[in-house]
């Protein structure tokens, strides 16, 4: 399980795409395309390598005024999806 | 129906391998180096393939690292906003054409494994020298970074080295690894007796990709490729003809599978002549058995018709000479109980002499089998 000090990051080989044919969000990984609804684009969008688990979810909290801990549990199911399929790396 | 936009494409840049391992699965009449599209249909290719909605683009062969023009191809593949796969032997790659890879921007490697040790490995790739220099191709791979996954191809003479091809991947850094039975197409036809897992030993690979998910969540992510034959139920072939993928052969011919052209009656484009976005939507050997028109029973009236859209289409060409029966693996298929009785006597026929695949232009060795 995700922590909220944990950063998480893409690891080389992953990343988010437009794809432009199908009007939506992707996320490309190793022979795998995988469609993004808008959270998980929002949340995607917030990995920057830099900032921590509970900053993002802090940050994704404000700005669409849910409760934290509902986006902090909804985050942590993603990208623990994500991680358990090696697209998604933490640094603690 | 409706047709969507395919995923992946399958790019077979050349016939070409400095090995020649006996379930190759190019079809037996191989391309000539003289007879390969040049780079500049590959790079149109790539574009046309981006606009159509292709998303994931595979490198394959073949060795692809045997077209000089690789580098090139991988740069105007990412310039096209392909991801871009390298699906290799690692033979024919040294350190600075990887450097010059990753430079062009390549994704991901995929890297075959045909044996844990040079022995077998190099019995299997018929090639003296193979598996040392795959580890050092895999040591390179490593140190500059890319995604890897490793691609375990299995059968019986191997199957009981899984336990080390898994160990092998994680000790690698691969994030992946693809445990593929062999599938009987092309090259393998021909060497069913020798290669054709027991029952057990099918059984048992099911149970260690099973433990070692567990043991490995988070760290290897395993693809699992059965042993087909020795299954119920047939695999969704393609995910489904005409819907996800397609592939294009050495000479620019369009294929909905890399086996397509075991079936006589199918006719197929050329990107030469037609756009890619054309053929996939119009194109006569992608619409022959897109959807569940074509079905005859039992596949017609099935529940698993839009499952596993009665299962592979070469693969009932190969064993039964029709294209549009239920793939004979079906336990629902009438061909079911023999193609059992079949696989039993491959599976505990005695050892023959491999037949190899041949070099692209060489003639074709009698069938054995």
């Amino acid at each position: 399980m995700i922590a909220d000090h944990d950063i998480p990051y893409l690891p080389r080989g992953v990343r988010v795409h437009r794809d432009r044919v199908r009007d939506a969000w992707v996320l490309l990984a190793p022979e795998r395309a995988i469609t993004l609804d808008a959270i998980g684009h929002a949340i995607l969008s917030e990995i920057d390598g830099t900032r921590s688990f509970g900053e993002i979810t802090a940050a994704l909290a404000a700005r669409y005024n849910a409760p934290a801990e509902d986006i902090a549990r909804d985050s942590a199911g993603f990208l623990g999806a994500l991680h358990d399929r090696r697209f998604l790396e933490v640094h603690s | 129906m409706t047709v969507r936009p395919p995923i992946a494409m399958l790019a077979e840049l050349t016939h070409r391998c400095p090995l020649s391992c006996p379930y190759c699965s190019n079809p037996l009449e191989l391309a000539r180096q003289e007879q390969e599209i040049d780079t500049e249909t590959w790079k149109s290719v790539f574009r046309q393939a981006a606009d159509l909605g292709v998303l994931q683009l595979h490198l394959s062969g073949g060795e692809p690292a045997s077209r000089r023009d690789l580098v090139e191809l991988v740069q105007a593949a990412r310039d096209a906003g392909l991801y871009t796969n390298l699906i290799t032997s690692g033979i024919g790659l040294t350190e600075r054409r990887l450097k010059e890879l990753d430079e062009a921007g390549l994704d991901h490697v995929q890297l075959s494994l045909q044996g844990t040790d040079a022995e077998m490995a190099d019995r299997i790739g018929g090639y003296r020298g193979g598996f040392d220099r795959k580890m050092q191709v895999a040591g390179w791979i490593g140190a500059i970074g890319f995604p890897l996954t490793l691609n375990a191809v299995l059968h019986r003479k191997n199957l009981h080295q899984l336990p080390r091809a898994i160990e092998m991947a994680v000790e690698m850094g691969a994030r992946r690894i693809e445990v593929a039975t062999v599938q009987f197409h092309g090259w393998a036809l021909k060497n069913r007796d020798t290669l054709m897992p027991t029952r057990e030993q099918a059984r048992e690979a099911d149970a260690i990709v099973k433990a070692a998910r567990a043991r490995l969540k988070g760290t290897l992510v395993i693809d699992y490729v059965p042993a087909d034959y020795h299954s119920d139920y047939p695999k969704r072939c393609m995910g489904g003809w005409g819907t996800t993928g397609l592939n294009v052969n050495p000479e620019g011919r369009v294929l909905p599978c890399h086996a397509a052209e075991s079936i006589p009656h199918l006719v197929f484009d050329n990107v030469k002549d037609v756009d890619l976005h054309k053929i996939w939507y119009e194109g006569a050997a992608f619409q022959a058995y897109r959807g569940t028109d074509w079905m005859q029973e039992p596949c017609k009236s099935c529940d698993r018709k839009t499952v596993d859209f009665g299962g592979c289409r070469c693969q009932a060409m190969a064993i039964l000479g029709d294209p549009d029966a239920t793939d004979p693996v079906c336990i629902k298929s009438p061909h079911h109980g023999a193609l059992q009785a079949q696989t039993e006597a491959h599976a505990s026929a005695p050892d023959g002499d491999l037949v190899y695949r041949k070099a692209p232009g060489r003639s074709i060795p009698e069938s054995v089998g």
